[in-house]
């Protein structure tokens, strides 16, 4: 049969390899394993023969031979065999599956992938009431994964690396100090630094680093779509990045308790007085965090506009701010039991060996982070630094080639132009009537083609199982 | 199809075309390049190297002496005294003997020190009553909860300074002297004040109001703490603005050290006196120890600090040295970082697509 004839090596029976997955390995997998083909070949199934194909004993074999094809046409089919094929795909697959659609037809479908999308007009509301995304045009769906999804990967990587790096290292500190407290739980914070750390010094910006960054601007993104794939090979989160983000809180908490213990546990102020006390060693450590983690953030912020500077140094100066006024006179007259560091600020800050630790630890805790990035660029660069160095030498992208008068696909064509009888088909394979005036483009900028409705010749994309309906 | 905004019709929900809303707000995109990366490296090694080297001349022109006196010599004898609870009211004072071959000059510094004892543990540090040691009379006759057990004695009359902070208060005292020669001995003068923090001194610790009462009269109906010899008010018989509450060496003890081994201030050189105007000769010291304070219980050790300062403190190299070593670990970075770049991404010949 054709699937033999394709991959001519196969085995007969499919490999299906039971696996577990997920977070503590608790899910079981099955996946059918991706065979080369030879060549480039298409599927076009209708309705009354996918009905048998999607049985028991066949479904297997279906998925086989579909996923050695380049496309894959269903035609014809009913709302409930379109979801079984997505069902059909996510269950032998460990591959994300989206869905688009438009008409109440398209719903199970929609409802069944893992990520749905749907299109309102034409056709009603249904697809886009039951749907995770929805927008007006077919086109938009290429803005929505390599613009915006692409962007909303990354930042919630980066988000969550740095909320775990810093609030292990916060944490971790106490550990080292556990060891010269007795083990008695003493915290090495002001109290006040402990509450104020996650809610006022360090969240908003993390925030904004979630909501503004971009590594490059959306042309960019939109000219190369291989800019796409660290997303779907999961590079920038996984246990191994977890697992390595709480290494180099280890290594961070470890420099920033030794370096100021052993500077400070043996000497004194310069008229001599003392400054190897508990609240004094508490200030420093809590003011050498607050510089590390505020230079991790300048390093890991791609784009800063106005709001992430303003939120950064502002979250700098608010530490600098309520720490001077939490250990200011008047507060400690108000609630000695309360504030009760006082004076520590003015005492320990003004000696040149506190700000001296200061800034080693803040050098011995950032330096290795830039130059492994660096040397990463240099060696393994990935296709994210490639397109930022492009980026930053040529500004924006160079518009693709003019290409002939665009034919547009209109939105019109949507599944009942085949719901109907035979007649419709040759009427509409004449293309007679989609030649059609070009409209303005929505916002009046001149995007380049690439936006425009174009059927855009991809360079390689890897494999992504996605079922085009007509 | 209009472009106009309007509040209906097909384009009333667009969103704004604004830079805000539509992510395109102006920023500024920085990359790690060979020529921001690889001079800020090199300049940072120049620089933690010359912080090295200055440092460390700093350090060294400092000079210390450290003497453990917890069994040395006669004070062996009071060690064993000491192990004995029930001796405790007995004085005991030893001797000890060391000598300076060379001249601290400046400012000289006398600490006490403790070994193995834990003032950072966090029962111990939150057994004492700031409100009480700020002289709030609501609270010396009441002192907190968290003073407990050391809050009243058996009779149930407050104690001021209440807590275990105050109660544990180191209690030896020491007389240097100076043996010029054979026979002739020359006391060292110590000042014993002006040893605490501004702040400490003036707002965190404040007598209770005497209103022309002495102050044994403003604490009246308190009793001082169990392992006290002498009263809070008594502290300092001679000076009363170093008796109460602001006697310095209670001060300088309720300023919990952050690790168990520590040093705190004792007194510092009277430079006003003849024999000590450029500081402490060389030759043969004595320093009389009156010996109250019991390590064994925690096998702690005591000991006797005397050092010069500069700006940067006391004797500790630990910093210059780890400059130093920072400081060839970043040059190696750099050039590690260098021959990278010059073999694989100059030129960008790395980032072809």
């Amino acid at each position: 049969n054709a699937r033999r004839k394709m991959c001519p090596e196969a085995a007969e029976k499919p490999t299906v390899i039971k696996a577990r997955a997920g977070l503590l390995w608790l899910q079981k997998t099955q996946t059918v394993q991706d065979e080369n083909v030879n060549g480039e070949y298409g599927l076009i199934i209708n309705g009354h023969s996918l009905a048998y194909a999607l049985q028991k004993d066949l479904k297997l074999e279906l998925l086989r031979t579909a996923c050695m094809c380049q496309t894959v046409i269903c035609c014809r089919v009913t709302p409930l065999q379109k979801a079984q094929v997505v069902e059909l795909v996510k269950k032998y697959k460990q591959t994300v599956t989206l869905a688009i659609g438009d008409g109440a037809n398209d719903v199970s479908m929609i409802r069944a992938a893992h990520i749905g999308v749907g299109i309102s007009g034409q056709e009603g509301m249904q697809a886009v009431l039951s749907s995770d995304f929805s927008f007006a045009q077919f086109r938009y769906l290429q803005r929505l994964l390599l613009v915006h999804g692409r962007w909303s990967y990354i930042r919630m990587c980066k988000f969550l690396r740095y909320f775990f790096y810093k609030n292990f290292t916060y944490t971790l500190i106490h550990f080292w100090y556990a060891f010269f407290s007795g083990f008695s739980a003493q915290s090495v914070y002001d109290d006040w630094f402990l509450t104020m750390y996650n809610m006022v010094y360090t969240a908003v910006p993390v925030l904004a680093l979630g909501l503004f960054d971009q590594d490059v601007n959306d042309r960019w993104s939109l000219q190369y779509p291989q800019l796409y794939s660290p997303g779907q090979l999961n590079k920038f989160f996984s246990k191994k990045v977890f697992v390595r983000c709480v290494m180099r809180s280890c290594y961070t908490s470890l420099v920033l308790f030794f370096i100021p213990w052993a500077a400070m546990h043996d000497t004194v102020r310069d008229d001599g007085k003392d400054i190897a006390n508990y609240q004094s060693f508490a200030l420093l450590l809590q003011t050498s965090l607050m510089i590390v983690m505020s230079a991790q953030m300048f390093f890991l912020t791609y784009y800063w506009t106005a709001i992430n500077q303003f939120f950064l140094w502002g979250s700098l100066a608010a530490y600098i701010a309520i720490t001077f006024t939490f250990l200011s006179n008047g507060l400690f007259f108000m609630f000695p039991t309360s504030f009760f560091f006082i004076g520590t600020a003015r005492n320990c800050l003004n000696q040149p060996n506190v700000w001296l630790t200061v800034f080693l630890t803040c050098l011995l805790c950032t330096l290795p982070v830039v130059a492994y990035r660096f040397l990463l660029i240099q060696l393994y660069p990935m296709i994210t630094d490639k397109v930022r160095y492009k980026a930053q030498k040529e500004g924006l992208p160079t518009p693709s080639p003019y290409r002939p008068p665009p034919r547009r696909i209109s939105t019109r064509r949507s599944s009942y132009a085949f719901s109907h009888s035979q007649g419709y088909g040759d009427l509409v394979t004449s293309r007679k009537f989609l030649r059609l005036k070009s409209r303005p483009s929505l916002f009046g900028q001149k995007d380049s083609p690439v936006v425009e409705n174009q059927p855009q010749v991809y360079r390689t994309i890897t494999e992504e199982v996605e079922d085009s309906q007509s | 199809m209009g472009k106009a905004k309007d509040k209906s019709g097909p384009l009333a929900r667009r969103p704004d075309n604004s830079a805000f809303k539509q992510q395109r707000l102006p920023a500024w995109s920085p990359i790690l390049t060979a020529n921001t990366v690889l001079p800020f490296f090199y300049l940072l090694a120049l620089i933690c190297m010359l912080l090295g080297v200055w440092l460390l001349l700093t350090v060294q022109s400092t000079q210390e002496i450290k003497l453990d006196y917890t069994e040395l010599g006669n004070c062996d004898q009071c060690f064993q005294l000491r192990k004995n609870v029930s001796y405790a009211a007995q004085t005991c004072s030893c001797k000890v003997e060391f000598s300076i071959d060379r001249a601290f000059k400046g400012d000289v510094f006398f600490y006490y020190g403790l070994k193995n004892f834990h003032q950072n543990l966090r029962r111990y540090m939150d057994s004492r009553d700031d409100e009480q040691t700020l002289g709030r009379k609501t609270k010396l006759k009441n002192p907190s909860s968290y003073c407990e057990p050391f809050a009243k004695d058996v009779e149930g009359v407050p104690i001021a300074p209440c807590g275990a902070v105050a109660n544990s208060m180191f209690n030896d005292s020491f007389t240097l002297t100076y043996h010029p020669s054979r026979s002739r001995t020359i006391p060292v003068p110590l000042l014993r004040k002006g040893l605490t923090w501004y702040t400490d001194k003036n707002v965190k610790f404040r007598n209770p109001k005497t209103d022309n009462l002495t102050l044994a009269a403003a604490f009246e109906g308190t009793r001082q703490p169990l392992y006290w010899q002498k009263p809070v008010y008594d502290l300092d018989p001679h000076d009363p603005t170093n008796s109460g509450f602001i006697n310095e060496d209670l001060i300088i003890w309720m300023r919990e050290a952050a690790f168990p081994n520590f040093k705190k201030l004792y007194g510092i050189l009277n430079r006003a006196d003849a024999s000590f105007t450029k500081g402490l000769p060389k030759g043969n010291y004595t320093i009389d120890i009156s010996y109250n304070f019991p390590v064994q219980y925690f096998q702690g050790r005591k000991e006797v600090v005397l050092t010069t300062l500069t700006w940067f403190g006391g004797q500790n190299y630990f910093l210059p040295i780890a400059y130093l070593v920072t400081s060839s670990l970043i040059l190696l970075m750099a050039v590690v970082l260098t021959l990278a770049w010059w073999k694989f991404g100059k030129d960008g010949k790395n980032m072809k697509e």
